[in-house]
């Protein structure tokens, strides 16, 4: 056979070079077992993943600008999330239970984990890595104003701060301030303020 | 017309002040270590939701405990606490690990 692959660059092949770890070899080992005896199918692996991958800031987003500008849906939003984002088309897929904490000029919500990484991933998709740090999940409840401090968010010694810590069935959505100044802007100019940290609490909407 | 009995009231009220349990068994628990043994307020019956600890080890999947956000004051949490005195932190909190507080 003639070989017409005549550049020069190596072409080494793709292997996996790192060993499985101890909870990768774990969760295939379990999967396989649920598999085989027929509990799940690899189809339900692969649409859970789509499932929670589709999820972005954008859906809490709109829901932010939406309580924002209509009095009687943030009511409805802070009575009870689940509702009022399945109003929204989102779907709360699993047992949880969606809490809005409602921020007000002399009150700032920050949300964390300290056990492990709960996070509203039906509203803002998968968390980020930092928030699944050892040392925000510890540094967070116990210094908050420092923590902010270090994302560069002042909060002035007049304003109070709850940290809400998510232990097992409530995930929390900050609903921040709508920044003054915004009175004429669309739905759009709104959304584009509230970014995913703002809803984490770790930064308020600002106009650049 | 029949009266709907509930045989597991709550046990504790919204405004009512808690002590959370200091204990320390295995399993699946969702109290952290740091708020055990500190008392807050109730501010919110959550109502009922599946137990973790059981629901973790595939026993009595289904049954159901009453849960309630409880507000601790920052103060009353950590010693050093380098923040305003009406600083909160608020935790869900099954009730299996809250005490009542005997005066």
């Amino acid at each position: 056979m003639e070989n017409q692959h005549t550049h020069p660059h190596d072409h080494s092949p793709i292997v996996q070079e790192e060993k499985p770890g101890y909870y990768e070899i774990l969760e295939i080992s379990i999967r396989e077992l649920l598999v085989e005896r027929e509990l799940i199918a690899p189809d339900d692996v692969r649409k859970q993943i789509e499932l929670l991958d589709s999820r972005s800031p954008v859906l809490g987003q709109k829901l932010v600008v939406r309580a924002w500008t209509d009095p009687a849906f943030r009511e409805r939003l802070l009575k009870n999330g689940n509702i009022a984002a399945e109003e929204m088309g989102i779907t709360i897929y699993d047992e949880t239970t969606f809490t809005v904490l409602e921020d007000k000029p002399d009150l700032h919500h920050m949300i964390v984990c300290t056990l492990c990484s709960c996070y509203p991933r039906a509203i803002l998709g998968l968390p980020p890595d930092w928030y699944k740090s050892k040392q925000y999940r510890s540094r967070a409840v116990k210094e908050p104003r420092a923590v902010l401090a270090e994302f560069g968010t002042l909060i002035p010694d007049s304003v109070q701060i709850i940290i809400n810590d998510s232990t097992a069935s409530l995930r929390y959505m900050v609903l921040p301030l709508r920044p003054p100044g915004t009175e004429n802007y669309t739905a759009e100019d709104l959304e584009k303020l509230v970014t995913r940290d703002t809803m984490i609490g770790v930064t308020i909407p600002r106009i650049n | 017309m029949p009266v709907a009995v509930e045989h597991n009231p709550a046990k504790f009220k919204v405004g009512e002040t808690v002590e959370v349990s200091v204990k320390f068994p295995l399993g699946h628990y969702r109290t952290p270590t740091y708020i055990r043994g500190k008392k807050g307020l109730i501010t919110k019956d959550l109502g009922k939701y599946i137990n973790p600890e059981q629901e973790a080890f595939g026993k009595n999947a289904g049954d159901k405990i009453w849960y309630y956000m409880v507000s601790f004051s920052q103060k009353d949490i950590w010693e050093q606490y380098n923040g305003e005195d009406t600083d909160k932190l608020e935790i869900e909190i099954f009730e299996n690990w809250l005490e009542p507080i005997n005066n």
